[in-house]
């Protein structure tokens, strides 16, 4: 009995280990190891000097270039973040309430984007704002304009491509919280002499805030770490932080800035992960998954 | 006056139209007969299927893509559901942790995962490789995995399992026998998303990917920065069909088996 005992404790190891052993080796390792890379020096021969320099550190803390494309990162999530949450709640209340046959039909709608390429996704807006695009093509077409008008490759057509790619994990997470709402709450409220607009704002708003608030979390990380949106849809001023990080690693192979940059960019995105995860939970997210 | 519940229809319209009309003007343009496809539409035609079909380098991106996406299914599939199994069924100190450490992978920005896998390996002197790329999309979709089978294994009943022990099968048995068919589901699920994910990803696999080595992504990417190519369109044509026929594939073939399965049992 007790070798069987010994035996069922040591079964949910036994299968926890090959993940396991993944994930320390292909990640918490070199995770580590970049940590202690980003205090190591690239010389101009090419080589890199071990030692525990803070030169790259005093670079990418010090130098003005990558405040202002880290503040410029924040900016183009925070924008992306607000825009998902105000665009996202109205279908995701849709699909909760609506008593049509379609329900189903619309969920599995929401889900098709996630199974559609992003770097498809991210271009298919060229095609719409593009020179050549499908609205240049109208506007001239019905006379409005004479020449065609370049609306891409700004701020705001990353903004544009960033929501249109964020946009279901919102809805998705606020769907997920505002159908597990009691509907006899909200009748309640209605029936003790609250507007529809007021029921909505006592008690549906703060019971969906959960959600909202695992959407609002997935967009920003997301949005901040993304480096190829910038790229497609955006102008040569439009760079993030993730663009910085891919620009000294690969072009210009300074390993120990590029970890020191990686690191940057983990410690921000890393502390709203972990505020969130204290406050909330971390299995709210694991929730759109059912 | 319009009612506040038709206001919010209306707007849902808009919002999916938004979601997809892009993506169904990359489809109309396609099967464009014009020259530069792009607008104006000039009639159907299938010039572009052709071209794509008669382009080695995006063929070849294609074969790796397939090739990296199913051994990644493969393999990250195997481990997520050891896990998934091991956290759904038992409970051990430190569960937790465990779970934390197992969805890491997506807690980390993809970016920074991606540069200290790539720093880490270059370090051991291992170069940028197929297998680089390989190890890269496994850690990166294993979360999924466990979350995915994690979520459905909460419905399988312990009870059969027990009946099949209780009645002299091996635990070795009870799980090839019992517990693995009733798991399929879940487990095709996760294979399917791992899939889907490693076949889609480009943020990762620029870092990872060895020179001259293109994924379908990669080779959209690269297209795109130099001219944008009328191909271009029809690529994305077939990745979308790709990534949407195979999990309604999918879907399909667990009913027909489920359906099989019950017809047997009566």
């Amino acid at each position: 009995m007790a070798a069987d005992a010994a035996g069922a404790r040591r079964t949910p190891w036994m299968l926890l280990s090959p993940s396991l052993a993944t994930i320390s080796l292909l990640l918490i390792v070199p995770m580590l190891f970049i940590v202690v890379y980003s205090f190591w020096l690239r010389t101009a021969t090419g080589a890199d000097q071990v030692g525990f320099y803070f030169d790259n550190w005093i670079e990418v803390l010090g130098d003005r270039f990558y405040r202002d494309i880290l503040f410029q990162t924040l900016l183009i999530a925070f924008y992306t973040t607000v825009i998902c949450a105000l665009v996202g709640y109205i279908p995701a209340y849709f699909v909760a309430n609506t008593r049509m046959k379609s329900k189903a039909f619309l969920l599995l709608l929401l889900m098709l984007p996630f199974w559609i390429s992003y770097i498809i996704r991210t271009m298919s807006w060229i095609n719409i704002l593009g020179t050549s695009g499908a609205l240049n093509t109208l506007f001239l077409s019905m006379g409005i304009i004479d020449d065609p008008i370049q609306m891409l490759y700004n701020q705001q057509t990353v903004v544009l491509g960033l929501v249109h790619y964020l946009l279901p994990f919102m809805i998705l997470n606020v769907y997920v919280s505002l159908d597990g709402i009691d509907k006899n709450l909200t009748e309640a409220a209605k029936s003790l002499g609250c507007t529809g607009f007021q029921a909505f704002r006592e008690v549906t708003l703060p019971l969906s805030m959960p959600g909202l608030a695992a959407g609002s979390l997935l967009c920003f990380v997301l949005a901040a770490g993304t480096y190829i949106t910038p790229i497609v849809l955006g102008g040569p001023r439009d760079a993030m932080f993730a663009n910085l990080v891919f620009e000294a690693i690969v072009t210009q192979l300074n390993w120990p800035l590029g970890s020191a940059l990686s690191l940057v960019l983990l410690a921000l995105l890393g502390a709203l992960v972990v505020i969130y995860t204290r406050y909330l939970g971390i299995d709210q997210i694991a929730k759109s998954f059912k | 006056m319009m009612s506040g519940w038709s206001v919010i229809r209306i707007a849902t319209i808009l919002v999916y139209l938004f979601l997809f009309a892009p993506v169904a003007v990359v489809i109309l343009l396609a099967f464009n007969a014009n020259q530069f496809g792009s607008f104006p539409i000039e009639g159907f035609s299938l010039r572009w299927f052709e071209a794509l079909w008669n382009n080695d380098a995006i063929v070849r991106a294609f074969k790796t893509s397939l090739l990296l996406g199913l051994l990644t299914a493969a393999i990250s599939t195997t481990l997520g559901t050891l896990a998934a199994l091991a956290m759904v069924r038992y409970d051990f100190p430190g569960k937790r942790t465990i779970s934390t450490l197992l969805v890491a992978p997506i807690l980390i920005p993809e970016v920074v995962l991606a540069v200290a896998l790539l720093l880490f390996l270059q370090f051991l002197s291992m170069p940028k490789s197929f297998g680089l790329l390989l190890m890269g999309h496994v850690v990166f979709t294993l979360p999924f995995v466990v979350l995915v089978v994690q979520a459905r294994l909460v419905s399988i009943r312990r009870d059969v399992e027990e009946a099949a022990m209780s009645l002299g099968a091996t635990p070795v048995q009870t799980f090839f026998e019992v517990t693995l068919p009733l798991m399929l589901p879940a487990v095709m699920a996760g294979m399917l998303f791992a899939f889907t994910i490693s076949f889609d990803d480009i943020t990762g696999t620029l870092f990872w990917k060895p020179g001259g080595v293109e994924t379908v992504p990669t080779q959209i990417f690269a297209m795109l920065r130099n001219s944008i190519s009328p191909e271009i369109n029809a690529l994305g044509a077939v990745m979308v069909i790709f990534t949407i026929a195979l999990p309604l594939v999918a879907a399909s073939i667990a009913r027909v088996m489920a359906m099989r399965k019950t017809g047997t049992t009566k």
